[in-house]
């Protein structure tokens, strides 16, 4: 699956469009991490937990978003966009779409 | 005076914070810049554009991928402090500043050296995300830590003709 976030992928043609794919998921952190995160608020810095909970959910939501993709029988995702918001405490929300697409090599051969 | 410090322990205990937070929070903010421009100056061989275009280039594109990093930071109890102080004045929050740059530019050079990892050129369409995350993020308008997602296309360039075999 190729994913890219401009409109096309370079070096090959797209052939037909399936339309919008997504992924999301909603993440809460366990309750070590918030309170080390609690902690971590008073003195600043990197929350390390929070940083590696995202980019889990990021993963899963991207993979979320391929596997649809390859339901309809696409084989790239393009204009790939990133969202996040918390929906509730301590809890966030990561969602990623794009455009489903089947690519072949420019010489027209797949 | 130490039953005066007992009846005060409120008072005590925020003005501790407040000096930790002021102590801890600038080291570690000077500590990050300082790696965050050693790394920028490692990776300044590596272009990053918000174009969508990879004409310039002017070679042959071997494979396009999706680059991402990303990093939560959050603010120190001492600078919380001066921008619920500023709120009451307005003007601009210079606290916050330098929590969302270090946070934006952190998150560019995790995904540059995730590009580098790929063996990519250059990477282009790059998009940065901000969203205020966490408990305080839902309670007031007080923002405790920022999330900065930072994506783009890494383009890798075709191996040499001589590296095929």
């Amino acid at each position: 699956m190729i994913l890219t976030n401009i409109e096309t992928v370079p070096g090959k043609t797209i052939v037909e469009h399936y339309g919008i794919v997504q992924g999301s998921t909603v993440r809460a952190k366990h309750i070590g991490r918030d309170l080390m995160a609690g902690l971590k608020n008073l003195v600043g810095g990197e929350l390390k937990g929070y940083t590696e909970l995202l980019q889990d959910s990021r993963e899963q939501a991207l993979a979320r978003l391929s596997e649809q993709a390859r339901e309809l029988g696409a084989n790239a995702v393009v204009n790939i966009r990133f969202a996040t918001s918390s929906v509730a405490q301590g809890a966030a929300e990561l969602f990623v779409y794009g455009t489903a697409v089947t690519v072949v090599d420019e010489m027209g051969e797949q | 005076m130490g039953e005066f410090i007992l009846q005060h322990s409120d008072f005590f205990i925020f003005i501790f914070f407040v000096a930790l937070g002021y102590g801890a929070g600038s080291l570690m903010e000077r500590n990050h810049y300082r790696s965050i421009r050693k790394r920028e100056q490692a990776l300044l061989s590596l272009p990053v554009t918000t174009t969508e275009h990879e004409s310039f280039i002017g070679s042959e594109i071997g494979e396009a991928t999706l680059v991402v990093g990303s990093v939560v930071v959050s603010i120190d109890y001492f600078k919380r402090l001066l921008a619920i102080l500023r709120n009451i004045f307005g003007g601009a929050v210079t606290s916050y500043e330098s929590l969302v740059d270090r946070a934006r530019r952190e998150a560019i050079l995790r995904m540059k050296e995730a590009a580098r990892q790929q063996g990519a050129a250059l990477v282009i369409n790059l998009r940065l995300e901000t969203s205020a995350i966490g408990q305080q993020a839902n309670r007031k308008r007080q923002v405790g830590s920022v999330e900065a997602i930072a994506y783009g296309t890494a383009i890798i360039l075709p191996a040499a003709p001589g590296d095929d075999g």
